[in-house]
């Protein structure tokens, strides 16, 4: 009797996760998609002009929807590399202590809540970024002045917070590449640098890619940091243009959207929710490659 | 070796080295500054007072108190459920279509960004359930956030825990749950552990997931039933208040003051779960 009502309880709470994932799935859907209806799928997905309040209202995600993507795809293409070189220090070049010292602070940085990194972008960022536009933007007609709260500081601190995962992972595979790969390699006469560049880092490149797509996710969904720092006019997204991302579209209109307006953030809701299942796919898949491959 | 060799090999070095040096630097420089701009706001009446315009007094106690209680609510609900479904995929489940559909749910929970966890929240919970803006639809939202944490690291520690003992239990005559209950857990304890104060630490540090459904409120809650009430109530956190004093309101004094806080506890939940994980290295007693 016990034994069978224990058994049914541990099933429901595995269950519960089942019912979560279907329940987000089915509200971000039944949410997001009346608007597409009532705007139009056209101008709203590909429409470029974003005038919720006005008096004839217009409701163009593009330029978010573009802004998510060329924020992702920077900040990974500069982060990644960082992260694979630290992770190959703390694997391969650094002694066992300062490589635990080093691996400590990487964990905290991880842990340190997304509004601090946000809060030193406006304090720090943005006003180096405000310097730099009124020396390129000096008497130029055209640039609508920002005040340093730019796609530039944005892509910057979604660098820094997605480094940890990068690290991480990176270090991860690095260590799993054995090590008869590496003798090999140094008894050929090969030197340290091109038995980590030619050898090591080659075998270690599905996880690599692992820890690329798990930053992409991060990057892709992180709201309040860049909120902070990105500034709060739908552009297009010019490294000195002050812009909105999905996430931050979000959280800046959320609060106070009504009728429409509203049902169009949830489909923004939705385009990002799109978006995140894709990444989370793909990074299952390669986690199920890597599994076979072992 | 070549001299081009020892030139792309030194290159090497020094890439490797400033891109590591960069990671430590950063981190060093987010500490110094937080605290040099933020140590001046943080004394015992900026803990303990709520900010009032009428009594003078500029304090987060309101939101240390909505913290805690987001974190203490996130955990009683999260903690049965993650260890319940640990349980069921190690001990009961038998490989097949349901474990893999919960693992794939687990991994793709883990996989969503916090402000899909707050649009749903404030949806599901918030409006469909009428809880509104409140310290409960927060921590009913964090649950899903933080469920496959719990999870994970339960599942993780009942792994090392070693055939013997199930299987000497169960020759002893004990009933499956009975050995779940009396050798396993307890066995797993310092996993379940480790797991419970890192989903604290993403519980103190969350913001996206609570801006739109525990809201922003400071007050301080009066008695017993007034943190019972606190509960259906608006209840903005540390993290929320930092936002809103650096963006809306322009109070970095005060922003600044919370970083402190957070980045102490921070540090705090980082240094113990290190503690934990030597002083119950699991698979070291297990082997």
């Amino acid at each position: 009797m016990v034994e069978q009502t224990a058994k049914s309880i541990v099933t429901i709470c595995a269950v519960v996760t089942i019912f979560a994932v279907c329940s987000i799935t089915a509200y971000m859907v039944m949410k997001g998609t009346p608007a597409l209806k009532n705007v139009g799928v056209s101008s709203l997905l590909f429409g470029t002009s974003w005038k919720p309040t006005a008096a004839e209202p217009a409701y163009g995600i593009l330029y978010i929807i573009i802004t998510s993507i060329v924020g992702t795809s920077v900040s990974v293409l500069v982060g990644v590399p960082i992260g694979l070189l630290s992770a190959v220090f703390l694997t391969e070049v650094a002694g066992k202590k300062t490589s635990a010292f080093i691996g400590a602070a990487v964990e905290l940085l991880a842990a340190i809540p997304s509004v601090i990194y946000g809060l030193l972008g406006m304090m720090l960022l943005n006003p180096l970024m405000y310097k730099w536009e009124k020396i390129f933007f000096a008497g130029s007609k055209t640039h609508q002045v920002t005040g340093g709260s730019n796609l530039l500081s944005a892509i910057i601190v979604l660098m820094i917070m997605i480094l940890p995962t990068v690290i991480n992972v990176s270090a991860t595979s690095i260590k799993a590449v054995s090590k008869d790969l590496r003798a090999a390699s140094l008894a050929l006469g090969a030197s340290k640098m091109q038995t980590i560049f030619r050898v090591v880092i080659p075998a270690a490149k599905s996880g690599i890619m692992t820890g690329a797509v798990l930053g992409v996710g991060r990057a892709l969904g992180e709201a309040m940091a860049i909120n902070m720092v990105a500034g709060g006019a739908v552009n297009l997204p010019l490294p000195f243009n002050s812009v909105r991302f999905l996430t931050t579209q979000l959280v800046s209109e959320m609060g106070y959207a009504q009728g429409l307006h509203r049902q169009v953030l949830f489909t923004v809701g939705l385009v990002l929710y799109i978006f995140i299942m894709i990444v989370n796919l793909v990074l299952q898949k390669m986690r199920r490659e890597a599994g076979a491959d072992e | 070796m070549s001299k081009k060799r020892k030139i792309k090999d030194f290159l090497g070095y020094v890439m490797i080295y400033l891109c590591a040096g960069f990671s430590v630097l950063l981190l060093a420089a987010i500490i110094v500054y937080v605290f040099a701009k933020g140590a001046k706001s943080v004394n015992l009446s900026f803990l303990t007072s709520v900010t009032s315009v009428l009594k003078g007094t500029v304090g987060i106690a309101g939101n240390i108190v909505n913290t805690i209680m987001i974190v203490v609510m996130t955990m009683l609900i999260t903690i049965p459920f993650g260890v319940g479904a640990a349980i069921y995929l190690n001990e009961y489940a038998k490989p097949g279509k349901l474990v893999r559909l919960i693992e794939f749910a687990t991994e793709t929970l883990s996989g969503i960004p916090s402000i899909i966890f707050g649009l749903f929240g404030m949806m599901f919970f918030g409006q469909t359930l009428g809880l509104g803006y409140s310290v409960l639809t927060g921590a009913l939202t964090l649950f899903l956030m933080v469920l496959p944490l719990i999870t994970r690291n339960t599942q993780e520690a009942l792994k090392t825990v070693r055939e013997d003992y199930r299987q000497g239990a169960l020759g002893l005559g004990a009933g499956k749950w009975y050995t779940i209950r009396t050798i396993l857990i307890p066995s797993a304890m310092p996993g379940i552990i480790t797991g419970v104060i890192l989903a604290v630490g993403r519980i103190v540090g969350e913001s996206a997931a609570l801006l739109f459904t525990a809201g922003s409120a400071a007050v301080l809650p009066k008695g017993l039933s007034g943190l019972f009430s606190k509960l259906f109530q608006s209840g903005g956190t540390m993290t929320v208040e930092l936002y809103l004093a650096a963006t809306s309101e322009g109070d970095f004094d005060t922003a600044f003051g919370i970083a402190v806080v957070l980045l102490i506890l921070v540090l705090l939940i980082n240094l113990g779960t290190k503690m934990l994980a030597a002083k119950f290295d699991v698979t070291r007693i297990n082997r």
